[in-house]
């Protein structure tokens, strides 16, 4: 079977060693540094916000442990003009494109406010609805070849959502208008409950871009530098017209579904285990001290910095007063329509 | 002035947007060349360009989707379903998208966004081309829906639909796009979006209707004033929100109200009409509310849809039984 393989599939063995050449960025042990802090960054958020609601102070919480070096390294190659469309696994793609520890929190603790991104502004809110944020992306990608912006839309979804028919239309649209998207599938290797074997008989996810005629690329998504250097070369291929391309990330999800699932229901745990092997942290720090030094203090500080934004957001999260009541109508429209605006004085909400 | 057919007044409203805002896009199947299977975008790719009346892949989630996502990047996309019949597989995108992105982002990002579909039955087409689950949209909360039910008003009305800062979905009544002709200027005026219209003034009686079923209206009206019984005729025209004002103050008036619509009865807008005048006109009421409704059938094939159709002599026994009942 014909595949569209490039770029690097991995650049960082399990131990941190160097494979292949290191691209320019990961040469610069600032640059490093940066990745290495995200992913820590978010690892602590997942622990807090799933501390919080087990004793009730948030809501069902979608866990990315494991994950983290997909999010962040898909977000750290984009640019500003670029449009991130996050499913609801991608909180380290949120964190570098600029959403808040806090917003996370709120998003996740019910509260509408938490998708009015500080940071960029145009990012989509995590998408929920399977798959439904592709053809969405599309979209912007359309918007943005008519305004000549440069930009390229990056959605990001699950190995569970390339079954769905929005992923093939999405891809099938973008292939046939070379609209500057590219389409990234975390494939963490379970839908829920549904091994990705049982999900599509397809060898590699990244195949099905041969469906729209684009490339599929395939990398060790536990290896954020891969990560990164592949979405490189598809942003690149994006902005100067070249279309859209399809990256398969290849990952693990090392936790439950969500805090409202129990994966030992399904999966055992020397599958678990076994991957805990291969996680994208360990590597690179083990990278970071072979060939940057990289100290016993600078990583307790690094833990240390990380564990105090989060707590100091959780904080400032669970001291943020409810909107009020008429923010149930609020925002539905640009202004409130008369019919709607009666409605709920009539409902004696006010 | 000009006569134009409905589905000329569409086109005429279409051309004004894409001169008067270059923001506005128009993508569908078939739209381009052909024009749209019902040439409802005839010559608008010669003048404006194969990029801004663009003609998708055959894939109806996609046509929303993509809506959605360059309406929230400053594009002002009109979609084009071919039918209505066509529609289910965009509800996705409306009712979990569409309809959301300003809500749940506290108005950072929002979705200023048309979706055009071709609805009703009554031309004897194929199966699956004739429905009209107007109401099913009208129930998801953040999005508009309008009808129009002349040339004049899909003008006025698409015109404000496009420029309206938030998702509507238009829906044209297909039966008269060809069939009944008005004078409409390209004055590129805007009717509001909220609004009912009263087309004509009676005390004894509303009869509530809008889209194709108008004619029928009309005809019972006509029917009815021979008899000395005149009607207040409403023409919706926003499915949602609804005008309950508008319709209030006439019940209000004349004490009496029929409902008109070619959608099935159960859970259809007749239902809410009605409601809304129980819980606010009781008082004003001198006969029960009837609704004159299709049984809740799938539309049948052309050859026994006349069955389906509700007819003005319907509408008239209607109205002389709510005259009647004392």
């Amino acid at each position: 079977m014909a595949r569209f393989d490039f770029g690097p599939v991995r650049v960082l063995d399990q131990a941190g060693n160097v494979e292949t050449t290191l691209p320019g960025f990961a040469r610069d042990r600032e640059a490093l540094a940066r990745h290495y802090r995200a992913m820590v960054l978010t690892r602590q958020f997942d622990t807090k916000a799933v501390a919080l609601q087990r004793t009730g102070r948030l809501g069902t919480f979608a866990s990315s442990l494991g994950q983290e070096a997909v999010s962040v390294g898909v977000a750290s190659a984009m640019r500003d003009q670029d449009v991130f469309l996050p499913s609801f696994r991608e909180h380290g793609g949120q964190l570098w494109r600029g959403v808040t520890l806090k917003e996370l929190f709120l998003f996740w603790g019910g509260d509408e406010r938490g998708n009015d991104f500080s940071g960029h502004r145009m990012d989509f809110p995590a998408c929920i609805p399977v798959a439904t944020q592709f053809p969405q992306a599309a979209g912007v990608a359309l918007a943005m070849q008519a305004q000549g912006t440069g930009g390229v839309a990056v959605p990001v979804g699950g190995d569970g959502a390339t079954s769905k028919g929005d992923f093939y239309e999405a891809m099938n649209i973008a292939g046939a208008w070379a609209l500057p998207v590219v389409f990234v599938i975390s494939n963490n290797q379970w839908a829920i409950s549904v091994p990705l074997a049982a999900q599509t008989r397809a060898v590699a996810i990244s195949d099905k871009a041969m469906a729209a005629g684009i490339p599929g690329g395939r990398v060790d998504g536990n290896d954020v530098i891969a990560v990164r250097a592949m979405m490189e070369r598809a942003l690149e291929r994006a902005r100067s017209g070249g279309g859209a391309t399809l990256i398969e990330a290849v990952t693990y999800r090392l936790g439950d579904h969500t805090t409202a699932d129990d994966s030992k229901r399904y999966r055992n745990e020397a599958e678990v285990s076994a991957h805990w092997k291969a996680e994208p942290l360990v590597r690179l720090r083990a990278h970071l001290v072979q060939e940057h030094g990289w100290t016993k203090e600078e990583e307790e500080t690094l833990q240390r910095s990380c564990r105090e934004d989060v707590e100091t957001a959780a904080e400032a999260y669970l001291a943020t007063g409810l909107q009020p009541p008429r923010a149930i109508i609020d925002h539905l429209f640009e202004s409130v329509p008369e019919d709607l605006a009666q409605r709920f004085g009539e409902a004696g909400y006010e | 002035m000009n006569e134009l057919t409905l589905v000329e007044a569409v086109r005429l409203a279409l051309a004004r947007a894409l001169e008067d805002d270059p923001r506005v896009i128009l993508l569908g199947e078939d739209i381009g060349v052909n024009g749209g299977v019902f040439r409802a975008t005839d010559g608008l790719a010669a003048r404006f360009g194969a990029d801004r009346v663009r003609d998708t892949p055959l894939a109806e989630t996609a046509i929303a989707g993509i809506a959605v996502g360059a309406a929230a990047h400053g594009l002002r996309p009109v979609a084009e379903i071919q039918f209505m019949g066509f529609l289910y597989p965009a509800l996705d995108q409306l009712a979990n998208h569409a309809a959301r992105l300003r809500n749940r982002t506290r108005g950072r990002l929002s979705c200023p966004m048309v979706l055009r579909a071709p609805f009703g039955g009554g031309i004897h087409a194929p199966e699956h081309h004739s429905e009209s689950f107007e109401a099913m949209l009208a129930h998801v909360p953040g999005l508009r829906v309008v009808v129009p039910s002349s040339p004049a008003r899909a003008y006025g009305l698409l015109l404000a639909a496009i420029r309206d800062p938030d998702p509507v979905v238009f829906l044209e009544p297909k039966r008269l796009y060809r069939s009944v002709r008005e004078e409409v200027a390209d004055d590129g005026a805007a009717l509001p979006l909220d609004r009912a219209l009263i087309l004509s003034a009676g005390d004894d009686v509303t009869l509530v209707t809008w889209g194709a079923m108008v004619q029928e209206a009309r005809e019972a009206v006509e029917r009815m004033a021979t008899e000395g019984v005149l009607v207040d005729l409403i023409d919706l025209c926003s499915l949602k929100p609804i005008d309950r004002a508008t319709i209030r103050r006439s019940v209000a008036k004349t004490g009496r109200c029929v409902v008109l619509h070619e959608a099935p009865l159960t859970a259809g807008l007749g239902a809410e009409i009605a409601a809304d005048l129980a819980e606010h006109c009781l008082t004003d009421l001198l006969a029960p509310i009837r609704r004159v409704a299709p049984p809740d059938v799938v539309i049948p094939y052309p050859r026994l849809e006349d069955q389906y159709m509700p007819t003005a002599g319907q509408v008239v026994g209607a109205i002389r039984e709510v005259m009647e009942f004392s």
